[in-house]
């Protein structure tokens, strides 16, 4: 909502200059977006006249013009304008002339010379003077401009404007009028409201309304105005204000209306009456009905779409848009004005669904009063007889709801006010303050009763007028108080990981955390996770952020790509974020830590031989997630995966208590394709971690340790090379005793020495007891039980 | 036989003379060994006649003494040498870069709300957790905002394509304040929480990004009012910008889910309130919506509006952190380059 100062001021005249007015209202609700002077400051621009329009005798696209500015001698001005005509009247800047630029110096006119003809200052465009952003010519004056006059008091362009964000709830305030209400209440001025005095009827013509649809129509006034000058113009002061509005001068009749529209907020439109074929009514569209607007396009009416309608067809999509065939026209002669009442729960959503929004149904939306309905058909009534001419008509009136014209009655009470607040209101301030809202209040025996004004629609319950108190006093007002709360012990409990501790260990191994979207390319998603079942936005910001993420590799691997065309080689990034699936119509959300490493394991360095990582680099980095949720058994086992290199993939499933396993990540090296088709070109690791498996720990238990040296055996073992790790591991714990306390692989060997189908496998066994030195032979006879579970259950002989 | 004196002299000029360890005990062998020049001289003092044989036998013992003694001088020189050697061989390079590995470090998001948090907690507010797929219950018509209100124009929301869905009318949570809702579904006031998360609006460009955080909190209580969210946001900021003079100002505002509703604005942290193109000249930075827990709201969860009254607030983690940290391009937070992410360890 635009708001100039002088169209303010003839409303409520505060002693604060425009800004501090601005600066009431942005802290009381209406927040000011701008504040900007209607023109620049230009000097010595005058109205001048064109009589005499002569070709330039050496370019095809300037003009040799003689303007009359009221000076005894015409000037000579060289002008390119495409509208430079005879009889024109525009601004002229005259010799010394200043007009400020919008960056840098101003411009300053001085006698010129363009391609061999002497020029004696500028014509302007509206441009040049800071009234718009850009012109396509000169700012066409009206034709009885006083000739010679300054421009900017011809204009008034002294002149501001506020621009104001207003918030849904105060559709009261898209209107002058209403800005006008605010400001008198926030500032203590009185506010004059123009009379609107009912126009004289001079001929009797009248149709027929009906209201079919109360509860989206419940109101309508309408008038026969006949023998309109349709043609008329607009005269330049409704043109200026209009402008300063944001709204450009059509023609007159449809001026007019947006002029009351702007004027009390009450959207009204007119009609070419003698398109209208017999009388009007409020109804509801029927199925499959079409209208075409104002703006050319044909919709479709939905049966729930109010619209206005003739008694053969629609004529207007209430409250939005008005309809082309009963469009005022250039031949227009006779008009139907309509005003009416559209709830504002009725109208809400309506113009969306056609994809509009136009000033009338962003009003009606939010609430018009209802006591506005005849007052703006009055106001539009008696401009459009000022300008075009014209007789009305006896003003139609049809109303099927007189509770519409009834005030909401909202208790208020006093120790309310407090419990809200938290600062008490003196009994007269609260009286006095309503009042001056508009409100009618009568005491109470907890406090009062009010009556609220019929434009403000988000006045209903007590708080909302425990709001208004507070506003216009100022939540300054209101003191900022830190009392002492109940403390509360709110630790997670130390048998929980907290995300910091799984963070930590990947911190720890150089890992930068990653922030990516949740919606992702449903292509690369594709690659990544065949079997997903997708779940799509219907209107996403474009169609590579279309899918929401069923892994955070999606989001993880691109931010590589991004890194690596960077000549960022070494990447090690991680994420904690949510993924989603669908399983059988619900949205499962869970919460994933996941990440990816490329490059070398260690930043170039002088001291240690550049190695790239591999699969081991990554699992190491599981692994110390792992490690923090002690209170868990985990287990990796070999398992393909679309995103994933066959030979170099993981599961990681955890064990419950019962025995049963169930995945919860996966860990591998990037499938070459996908490596391929993102053009990484070079290797990279993933891993990614369902957070809720990860969140029990163990709480410590004091173990004593061992006084009693330990005792190490290494075995050299030979093993078929497809027998993995684990079932040596099972092996040796199928018969290790309590005093078989560790034992670890230190090396696994292939080549040369060793048959190409098997691999030399080191084992190290810690043998240790609580209570003494072991002797000899027991050693012995526990190495001798492991070496041969060892070649019972996976072949491995003794090198 | 040589006499005694010219055999120490030689000797100690030999052991004076050794260059090394193995030197100096061949010396040793030469005249202390069990064939030794000094051994032998004992072994000769038979041949003496028994009166001169005890003062003899007292000055070649004597001359050994002086001989081992003066080895062990010379070998505790030859040590020390050899030490001071090897020492000197092995000097390193003390300027040349220690081998190590190089920690990560967190999103400055992240970095934010932590701090958050914290600060928070401190203040006795739990954290609470909420999907980010949401049905139109829990982000809008619990919060007060039907359908086809104007407000929800306000949202640019994402909505879930319905295919295959059994909800038909799930978006994107568009603020975090659909955790309030389900924090008051399932536990009774007192509240005191924050929820920190992702939220999504359909909107794109220099300074919009379409997937953000936002902070909400709500507190719940018999004796909740405007003037204790405002001290405890007052609070929050100074203690969040580490400014203690750092003024907060509350403007009225409009939120479907509050009622009174405010903005809230903070002085700028880059000029200080004099004005400047981070605060447009206005001096004042606005960072966040707050009011009073609306009662529809409150009713939708069951909680009575007449015994319990509460405030809530929602604030961008974004805008705090570019704040924060200087950082003027909302897009970097969200590009993952790492020589960005690497600036906040």
């Amino acid at each position: 909502m635009y708001i100039s100062e002088q169209w303010l001021r003839e409303w409520v005249n505060p002693e604060q200059d425009f800004a501090a007015i601005g600066e009431v209202l942005t802290v009381s609700g209406c927040e000011v977006e701008a504040l900007e002077p209607v023109a620049t400051a230009f000097t010595d621009v005058v109205v001048g006249e064109l009589v005499q329009v002569e070709p330039h005798p050496d370019a095809d696209k300037l003009r040799v013009c003689h303007v009359d500015v009221g000076a005894e001698a015409l000037l000579q001005i060289v002008c390119g304008a495409p509208n430079a005509r005879l009889g024109l009247k525009a601004p002229l800047a005259q010799i010394g002339a200043q007009l400020p630029l919008p960056e840098g110096k101003p411009l300053k006119i001085k006698k010129g010379k363009l391609r061999g003809v002497e020029s004696f200052g500028m014509l302007c465009s509206a441009a040049e003077l800071g009234m718009a952003d850009k012109s396509d010519g000169l700012l066409e004056l009206p034709v009885d401009a006083p000739v010679g006059t300054a421009v900017r008091d011809y204009l008034q362009l002294d002149d501001q404007v506020l621009e104001l964000s207003i918030t849904p709830n105060r559709g009261d305030c898209l209107g002058v009028a209403g800005v006008a209400r605010e400001v008198g209440v926030l500032t203590g001025t009185t506010v004059n409201v123009p009379e609107i005095p009912p126009q004289a009827v001079q001929h009797t013509e009248v149709r027929a309304v009906s209201l079919p649809a109360p509860d989206s129509c419940p109101h309508f006034a309408g008038r026969v105005v006949r023998n309109v000058n349709v043609k008329a113009a607009t005269p330049l002061w409704m043109q200026e204000k209009l402008r300063r509005h944001g709204l450009r001068s059509l023609s007159a009749a449809v001026d007019v209306t947006n002029y009351v529209m702007i004027e009390i907020g009450k959207p009204i439109h007119a009609f070419d009456l003698d398109k209208l074929e017999g009388g009007i009514q409020a109804r509801y569209a029927t199925e499959g009905e079409q209208l075409e607007l104002l703006d050319g396009q044909t919709v479709t009416l939905e049966p729930d779409t109010l619209v206005i309608a003739d008694e053969v067809k629609a004529v207007a999509l209430a409250g939005i848009m008005g309809g082309n065939a009963t469009a005022v026209s250039d031949d227009t002669c006779n008009i139907f004005i309509e005003s009416a009442h559209f709830r504002p729960q009725k109208m809400a959503g309506q113009a969306r669904k056609y994809g509009l929004q136009t000033d009338a149904s962003y009003r009606f939306e939010r609430g018009v009063a209802a006591d506005l309905t005849v007052a703006a058909l009055e106001r539009a009534t008696a401009l459009l007889l000022e300008i075009c001419g014209g007789e009305a008509g006896p003003v139609i009136d049809r109303c099927v709801d007189a509770t519409l014209f009834e005030r909401r009655t909202i208790p208020l009470r006093r120790e309310r006010i407090g419990r809200i607040l938290g600062v008490t209101i003196a009994d007269a301030d609260v009286v006095e303050i309503l009042t001056r809202l508009g409100c009618n209040v009568s005491a109470s025996a907890e406090g009062w009763s009010v009556q609220a004004p019929l434009s403000r629609f988000d006045l209903n319950i007590e708080e909302d007028l425990v709001e208004e108190l507070a506003r216009v006093r100022g939540y300054d007002s209101i003191p900022a108080v830190l009392r002492a709360l109940p403390p509360v012990v709110a630790l997670p409990l130390e048998t929980q990981n907290r995300l910091d501790d799984l963070r930590r260990p990947l911190i720890e191994a150089g890992y930068q955390e990653a922030v990516t979207y949740s919606f992702v390319d449903p292509e690369l998603e594709a690659l990544l996770d065949a079997e997903a079942t997708d779940i799509r936005l219907a209107n996403p910001i474009a169609s590579d952020l279309s899918r929401m993420r069923t892994t955070l590799w999606t989001g993880l691997l691109p931010a590589l790509q991004h890194n690596l065309n960077r000549q960022q080689n070494r990447v090690r990034l991680f994420e904690v974020g949510p993924a989603f699936e669908r399983c059988a119509g619900e949205i499962k959300q869970s919460k994933r830590i996941a990440g990816v490493i490329s490059g070398t394991v260690l930043p170039e360095q002088w001291g240690e031989a550049a190695r790239k990582v591999d699969f081991y680099d990554v699992k190491g980095d599981v692994e110390a997630i792992l490690t923090q949720a002690s209170a868990q058994t985990f287990s990796f086992v070999s398992a393909s995966h679309a995103a994933l290199h066959p030979g170099q993939s993981a599961q990681i499933r955890m064990t419950a208590a019962d025995g049963e396993s169930r995945v919860i990540g996966w860990v591998g090296a990037l499938h070459p394709r996908v490596e391929a088709s993102l053009g990484l070109g070079q290797a990279a690791y993933l891993f990614e971690l369902d957070m809720v498996a990860l969140q029990a720990k163990r709480l410590p238990a004091y173990e004593a340790v061992a006084k009693f040296p330990g005792i190490r055996r290494d075995l050299a073992l030979l093993v078929e090379r497809s027998v993995p790790a684990s079932a040596l591991d099972q092996a040796i714990a199928a018969v290790a005793p309590a005093q078989l306390v560790r034992w670890n692989i230190f090396d696994v060997y292939t080549g040369k020495g060793v048959e190409s189908h098997q691999k030399s496998v080191a084992l190290s066994l810690i043998l240790q007891d609580f209570s003494r030195t072991l002797e000899d032979n027991e050693v012995n006879q526990i190495v001798d039980k492991v070496v041969v579970s060892l070649a019972e259950n996976t072949g491995a002989t003794l090198r | 036989m040589q006499n005694l004196p010219e055999l120490m002299e030689n000797a100690r000029a030999q052991i004076t003379g050794a260059a090394d360890l193995a030197g100096l005990d061949q010396v040793r062998v030469q005249y202390l060994g069990k064939t030794g020049l000094v051994t032998g001289q004992l072994k000769q003092l038979g041949k003496l006649p028994p009166e001169e044989r005890k003062a003899a036998g007292q000055e070649i013992n004597r001359a050994k003494q002086t001989l081992i003694a003066d080895i062990e001088a010379q070998k505790a020189l030859l040590e020390a040498a050899a030490l001071n050697q090897r020492l000197q061989a092995e000097a390193v390079d003390v300027t040349l870069p220690g081998r190590r590995g190089h920690a990560g470090g967190l999103h400055p998001i992240t970095l934010t709300i932590r701090r958050i948090e914290e600060i928070f907690a401190q203040l006795g507010f739990a954290m609470a957790e909420g999907p980010e797929i949401e049905d139109d219950f829990h982000n809008f018509t619990a919060l007060n905002i039907p359908e086809h209100h104007p407000a929800r124009a306000m949202h640019d929301t994402f909505y879930m394509n319905p295919e295959g869905l059994n909800d038909a009318k799930l978006v994107l949570r568009t603020h975090t304040s659909s955790v309030q809702i389900r924090h008051m579904e399932n536990n009774e006031p007192p509240i005191r929480i924050i929820a920190p998360g992702r939220v999504y609006r359909c909107d794109s460009d220099i300074t919009h990004s379409p997937m953000f955080h936002q902070v909400e909190g709500l507190m719940v209580d018999t004796d909740v009012t405007f003037a204790d969210l405002k001290g405890i946001l007052a609070e929050f900021f100074k203690a969040f910008f580490e400014v203690d003079e750092l003024d907060t100002r509350f403007r009225t505002s409009f939120f479907p889910f509050t009622e009174p509703s405010a903005e809230t604005d903070i002085t700028c942290v880059h000029c200080g309130g004099a004005g400047c193109r981070v605060c447009s000249h206005t001096g004042w930075l606005e960072v966040m919506g707050c009011g009073m827990v609306h009662p529809n709201v409150l009713g939708h969860v069951g909680i009575d509006s007449e015994k319990y009254t509460g405030f809530a607030f929602g604030f961008g983690v974004e805008r705090l952190a570019m704040l924060r940290y200087k950082i003027n391009d909302l897009r970097v937070l969200f590009d993952n380059d790492t020589r960005f992410l690497r600036q906040f360890h």
